[in-house]
């Protein structure tokens, strides 16, 4: 039987049945767990939930799973790979003494990287719940989490791009315009990753073909990915396809994930199909997931958690295959499970601290769709924010318009606005190829050629 | 300081050529490192479209009147546009009221109806105004000869989602149900129509048992092209006793192997040494 927890304030008792209420209770307003109608009744409500968890010692966690071991394989792997020698010097705090640990000088960048195997997503959630948004920038920007395959990301003051160049009906040579695009906006270290309008194995591996053609040709230092299912890359990969990265959309319960068609065994098979290619030159990370809030209640797969546990769960899963890139995709869901500017920006800097914590080289889709009460404004304050917080990578597409998708994101001219006033720079490799390629005159200035680089001249005068 | 160059602030992007191939917002060129002034206020526009589409109410009785067949004026559970976006679970619901409204129109016209035609604002009502009334026209007088369809009256639903059409169905015990419905604007297509048909929908009914035509709009797909899908579908449907996954649309792998006789390679691959 799980434990009730009560709290009194003044004549008012307040009581929640269980640590998941507790923990859904405790959390910053959001529309999706009032759509689950899980989210705290009054504001007061909220802060009681959220003292009442700060008073929890976090190895209540280890003890009492939020969503039953035997029911569900993603708690199994957060309990079986769970590091008690890296846990042994907080394993006697409460959640509010970690707030305050990892507050403190004391915890500095060697000191989150020795407990990270020891924190658990539902630690690293709850903990969250009752940091502020600058807590969750200050810690993050402690983490480092570096990854590599023909780069490397996740460097101190750099920030790298995924460049989209999605197109409506998958034309090779409306992909190629944006991508052209993009790297004469010095965007795409991270990968160069197409959303493909149709998705089936063979139009997959049309669209690897052209990126490994253009990598391989200007050399440049960065990898590709299509992102299909995951059993649509093993099949790619028999076939014979230059495969870079592996994508797969993940969540945080096993129901959820059966709903994206995938589970633990099917990522391990992937996973190891991709090494088996041997294709990074610096590293063999080679995982690329997506996640993202509300992805659970949207499955109704959610057990009863809030949406950002559930979230930190999918860490899990992605912290088990040693990703190269990881990001939530923060407002792409709708106003039904984050309303609006206020609640995409808290959920983003969440998902980037919970991430960071464990260990990932996190990202952010920093986006909104038409519906949800947001615009290019909020996304300039969130992009300012993770800046500062540390983000390993952002989206980079042409004018922040996805043409086929929908949406709105970061465009290759934010990604070069937060270059310049925060001080960041691509991956090192990729700074020499732009600099190599006379694409930029001065990188860490963030100065762009005025004429194009002559090689891509070329190839623009001879269509 | 001297007076500045006017025509020297904004870099243009030296690949204007490369914008014949994609609608995507490419060779922006540059105020320093920033979208250009011209630039951004075109996406502002696009962006303020979008909202508007979003937030626009169904003329409802103008809409009624242009329409080629009798109609019904229906509610979901969704009091207005904010409860409409964040409860999705009310816009999938007739409110009780046009529920029963739907079972007495049925009770005493006393016939079998084989198809509805339901409206649904969904999120452009935009979508609906500029686009439902033509297409009803088009698949109205594409009707296979075969096929001489008893029609229902059409159910307009304010704030209704893709689901609200279950209802719709299951109260007139329609044989099937055509849903139109706004789609989710996006920055260039703010006013894009979504079809929607399930056979013997009825309340609870899964996505998977849907079969649906996007993006149509001049732009995008045709009322033609959309309404010869669509009686494509419903005959298939017809024949198998059920929409969604079991239906094959055979009419998207034609267009598809088409897709895959374009130009397998891109202006990338072009030898940059000839001419050059």
């Amino acid at each position: 039987m799980s434990k009730i927890y009560k709290q009194q304030i003044g004549s008012r008792t307040y009581q929640f049945d269980n640590l998941a209420e507790v923990m859904a209770k405790a959390t910053p307003l959001r529309s999706g767990d009032q759509l689950a109608g899980l989210a705290a009744e009054t504001a007061e409500e909220r802060v009681v939930a959220q003292m009442v968890l700060a008073e929890i010692p976090l190895n209540t966690f280890l003890t009492e799973a939020l969503i039953p071991y035997e029911q569900d394989e993603v708690t199994r792997l957060i309990i079986d790979s769970h590091d008690a020698h890296a846990f042994a010097p907080i394993a006697h705090l409460t959640v509010g003494d970690f707030r305050n640990w990892l507050l403190s000088e004391e915890a500095d960048e060697d000191a989150l990287t020795h407990i990270r195997a020891g924190v658990t997503p539902e630690m690293a959630a709850a903990v969250s719940k009752i940091m502020r948004n600058q807590d969750l920038i200050l810690v993050a920007k402690k983490c480092r989490v570096i990854t590599k395959f023909r780069n490397t990301i996740g460097l101190q003051n750099r920030l790298s791009t995924r460049l989209q160049p999605n197109h409506p009906t998958d034309a090779l040579n409306g992909i190629a315009a944006s991508i052209l695009d993009g790297l004469m906006f010095g965007n795409g270290d991270a990968v160069i990753g197409i959303n493909p309008a149709t998705d089936n194995v063979p139009q997959a591996i049309k669209l690897m073909q052209l990126m490994d053609d253009l990598i391989q040709r200007y050399q440049i230092p960065t990898q590709s990915c299509v992102l299909t299912h995951v059993t649509n890359t093993i099949e790619a990969i028999e076939q014979g396809a230059p495969v870079d990265l592996i994508f797969q959309s993940i969540a945080g319960t096993q129901a959820a994930n059966d709903s994206f068609g995938i589970n633990l065994n099917i990522l391990h098979e992937a996973y190891q199909a991709g090494l088996s290619l041997n294709r990074g030159t610096q590293g063999n990370n080679l995982m690329y997931f997506e996640t993202g809030q509300g992805s659970a209640l949207s499955a109704d797969a959610h057990h009863g958690l809030d949406q950002q546990t559930c979230e930190a769960r999918a860490y899990a899963v992605a912290r088990h295959f040693n990703p190269l890139l990881v990001n939530t995709v923060v407002g792409f869901i709708g106003p039904e499970y984050l309303f609006d500017g206020k609640q995409i920006m808290r959920a983003g800097l969440e998902d980037h601290f919970c991430a960071k914590l464990l260990g990932l080289p996190m990202g952010c889709d920093i986006c909104y769709t038409n519906h949800a009460y947001a615009d290019q404004n909020d996304m300039d304050t969130l992009l300012t924010l993770l800046g500062v917080a540390g983000c390993s990578f952002i989206m980079g597409i042409p004018g922040s318009d996805d043409i086929m998708l929908n949406y709105q994101t970061t465009s290759f001219h934010d990604a070069l606005y937060a270059r310049k006033v925060l001080g960041l720079q691509p991956a090192p490799e990729f700074e020499q190829w732009l600099t190599d390629f006379e694409i930029f005159q001065d990188v860490p200035a963030v100065k762009l050629n005025d004429s194009m680089a002559k090689p891509f001249l070329n190839l623009v005068n001879n269509i | 300081m001297k007076a500045i160059q006017k025509k020297q602030i904004v870099k243009q992007s030296p690949w204007q050529k490369l914008r014949s191939f994609t609608d995507a917002r490419i060779a922006l060129g540059r105020a320093g490192s920033s979208v250009p002034t011209a630039e951004l206020l075109k996406f502002q526009l696009a962006h303020a479209q979008a909202i508007d589409a979003v937030h626009s109410q169904l003329p409802i009785n103008q809409l009624a009147q242009s329409l080629p067949l009798p109609s019904l004026k229906l509610q979901s559970q969704a009091i207005d546009r904010m409860q409409y976006l964040q409860r999705p679970d009310l816009g999938r619901r007739l409110s009780e009221t046009s529920y029963q409204q739907l079972v007495d129109y049925r009770m005493q016209a006393d016939c079998q109806y084989d198809l509805v035609i339901a409206i649904c604002d969904g999120l452009s009502a935009a979508a609906i105004e500029h686009h439902a009334a033509k297409f009803i026209r088009a698949f109205l007088t594409s009707q296979p000869p075969s096929s001489q369809l008893k029609f229902a009256p059409i159910a307009i639903v304010e704030q209704g989602r893709v689901a609200a059409g279950d209802d719709v169905c299951e109260a007139l015990k329609a044989k099937a149900v055509l849903l139109l419905v706004g789609e989710r604007p996006g920055l260039s297509s703010p006013d894009s129509l979504g079809l929607y048909l399930t056979w013997q929908a009825k309340r609870g009914c899964k996505d998977a048992f849907r079969n649906c035509i996007s993006n149509v709009r001049p732009a995008g797909l045709s009322y033609q092209e959309a309404a010869d899908k669509a009686w494509y579908l419903l005959a298939e449907a017809k024949k198998l006793g059920t929409s969604g996954v079991a239906v094959k649309d055979r009419t998207s792998v034609a267009q598809q192997d088409s897709l895959d006789g374009q130009k397998s390679q891109s202006f990338l691959s072009n030898n940059t040494e000839r001419g050059s």
